[in-house]
């Protein structure tokens, strides 16, 4: 009987499922197995200790290094390990293995070792202050050697996840504190619905491939995460002033699905991205530069990109209004693309 | 293991010469002086134990298994070395021994190796996993949640501090205050040994109770092995920063004469076994040579093949 699961409880049934599907996946992370604990930041594990025991879902000291590198020894070992970070912000703290190692063992080993590991992480600004804020994405997205997944809803989040343990190589999912749809004390302001109906059977998303959200005829949104759903706003808004937009939830970064992106891109003519992270190099500006170099002759105005500008995240709402991508932002953008702005647009300096 | 040992001083001062000539690509961090601890741990391995080792590798290579005219054919990037000509000298790798690709990162393989160690104590094997350093990398933060998670869990890791004095042109005295690196280890409430880096007898007995004890589930050991770097810290280091009374000191303790002489003391060995040894060693050398000067280049597309499994 299908059921409909928060974001969390998703990703929790999907790691539930992987590791009585196999006995090499364990979870290894700061906080997620602890007795009468929270099951991770945003309770994801909630509850497996009780199921799979302190060895498979593993606490570590606050050494995110540690867990990282215990990863991927482990995982060059056979083993399958679902690693996490509380904050997408503490892969700083390890990104020695993220970059240095984990992407280029395999290459540098001439394919002598694979390192088949998850590591999650997640994303987004929650008034917590800038360094619990941040949108990491393009970081990683530069890296070779990790494949890249950002699921915007339940259905997607499990299925993300089941494809990422069984994957052979190092996959990185970013995830978002405003979709978990946790409850309790656990719970964020300002949280959307990300819940889905979950079916029974098994089901795996597969790597590199785009969702269609919206179809529309007159201008192309390529979000992800928390974005998908501003978009969204902004499309049922704009559909009032006879403006139908295409929404794209890319759903994995790398690989990153043209085709899908393309096809819609050369029915409409025109792109706009839409993204939490800040601007200069956010993993929009890739997109945009592709799109140019691939569909010049298909696209009727430039690439527009609505992003978090380049300051830190602040933390009083008023101003994390201001950083935050909002609806009327992206109305705005498309609007322009559409030649139908009211001339005001972001300076890369963050001003206006 | 004196036969391992000349194995790698012959080929290190085989690379060297190769290097100052010119004829390989890139850099080297040569392991000349440094014998004993390699050949002194590793004896005691198996090929399903595996080893993380550094930017200075060829040593832990050769001791571990790793045949030489891989090594050599991956210095001279060939698509036949060990890494195909994807890594070079710092990422020496073979899974088929328990060489995990070296990593040139400082303190960069050492939560690898705890990571080893977990699987290992996971699957209920009495593998273990030994993790090469320097006393530079003991600085690192690395180094320090490597450590501490080895001891929590009781990971069947051993910790192996290569005490050669210098981090690239840095004395040890600069950047830590202790006469004894082992001393850090009560900090994460793990066992310790201190041992002579130069005598391939006392490495190999300090190495072999440390590994006894992370294969019957007593956890991690940190052994500090004095020694000394022969060679710069890399190809292009004439070592101008070291003191002159420092190195004659501890060239008269070369590892290999230290070796030699007990042998000779024991009986076991003769002037002419040395003799033949090293005429062995030197034809493996050219064979290896031979093989890899004779290896193809890898093709240009082979730029893009093996960053993914499939």
């Amino acid at each position: 009987m299908p059921g409909k699961l928060s974001y969390a409880e998703a990703i929790r049934e999907g790691i539930k499922e992987e590791m009585e599907r196999d006995e090499r996946v364990f979870c290894i992370g700061e906080d997620i197995g602890i007795e009468h604990g929270f099951g991770g930041a945003f309770t994801v594990t909630l509850g497996l200790s009780d199921i799979f025991g302190h060895e498979r879902i593993l606490d570590t000291p606050i050494s995110e290094a540690g867990l990282a590198g215990a990863a991927i020894g482990a995982a060059m070992m056979g083993m399958r390990p679902i690693a996490d970070v509380q904050y997408c912000d503490f892969l700083f703290c390890c990104m020695d293995q993220m970059i240095n190692e984990a992407p280029k063992i395999r290459y540098m080993s001439g394919g002598g070792f694979t390192v088949p590991m998850v590591m999650r992480a997640p994303v987004g600004v929650t008034a917590r202050g800038a360094q619990h804020a941040q949108s990491v994405e393009s970081y990683f997205m530069h890296c070779p050697g990790w494949k890249i997944a950002c699921p915007s809803n339940a259905y997607d989040a499990k299925g993300i996840l089941k494809t990422a343990v069984r994957d052979d190589n190092p996959v990185l999912i970013f995830e978002h504190k405003k979709l978990y749809g946790a409850k309790g004390i656990r719970k964020v302001e300002g949280a959307l619905d990300a819940s889905s109906l979950i079916p029974d059977e098994d089901y795996t998303i597969p790597v590199g491939k785009a969702r269609l959200v919206r179809e529309g005829a007159d201008a192309t949104i390529l979000a992800n995460l928390r974005m998908v759903y501003e978009a969204g706003f902004a499309a049922s808004d704009l559909a009032e002033d006879g403006i139908e937009v295409e929404i794209i939830d890319p759903r994995w970064l790398n690989p990153f699905d043209y085709e899908t992106l393309y096809a819609s891109v050369k029915k409409t003519g025109r792109l706009v991205i839409v993204h939490e992270d800040t601007m200069t190099g956010g993993w929009g500006a890739e997109i945009a530069a592709r799109t140019m170099d691939d569909i010049f002759d298909y696209l009727d105005a430039p690439v527009k990109r609505v992003c978090a500008p380049d300051t830190p995240a602040p933390f009083s709402p008023p101003l994390e209004d201001v950083y935050v991508p909002s609806k009327e932002r992206i109305k705005q953008a498309v609007k322009s693309v559409c030649y139908m702005d009211s001339g005001q647009s972001f300076l890369r300096s963050g001003g206006r | 293991m004196y036969k391992t040992m000349v194995r790698i001083r012959r080929f290190e001062d085989t690379i060297h010469i190769r290097f100052l000539k010119g004829t390989l690509p890139g850099t080297v961090h040569l392991y000349q002086g440094q014998e004993a601890v390699a050949v002194g741990v590793c004896a005691n391995l198996r090929n399903e134990d595996v080893v993380a080792s550094t930017h200075r590798p060829h040593g832990h290579a050769i001791a571990k298994g790793v045949p030489l005219k891989s090594i050599m054919a991956e210095l001279y990037g060939k698509e036949t070395g060990c890494c195909k000509g994807k890594g070079g000298s710092m990422h020496i790798g073979d899974a088929s021994v328990g060489m995990l690709p070296a990593i040139a990162i400082v303190g960069g393989g050492l939560t690898i190796a705890a990571g080893c160690g977990l699987a290992f104590k996971m699957r209920g094997t009495d593998n273990v996993a030994v993790a090469f350093l320097g006393d530079g990398a003991t600085n690192e933060g690395d180094f320090h949640e490597a450590m501490n998670m080895a001891a929590i869990w009781n990971l069947p890791v051993i910790f192996v501090c290569e005490n050669n004095l210098y981090g690239a042109s840095t004395h040890i005295k600069l950047v830590c205050k202790l006469e004894n690196l082992a001393d850090r280890a009560a900090g994460y409430g793990m066992p310790s040994a201190i041992c002579d880096g130069n005598d391939v007898l006392a490495v190999h007995e300090c190495a072999s109770k440390a590994i006894k004890r992370a294969r019957s589930g007593g956890g991690p050991t940190f052994i500090e092995c004095k020694t000394y770097r022969i060679g710069g810290h890399s190809r292009s280091d004439a070592n101008a920063y070291r003191d002159k009374e420092e190195e004659k000191l501890w060239r008269a303790r070369d590892p290999l004469i230290i070796a030699g002489n007990k042998l000779k003391d024991m009986g076991a060995m003769t002037n002419s076994d040395i003799t033949a040894i090293d005429a062995e060693i030197a034809l493996e050398i050219g064979e290896a040579t031979e093989f890899a000067e004779a290896s193809p280049l890898p093709s240009g597309d082979e730029c893009f093949t093996h960053l993914w499994a499939d």
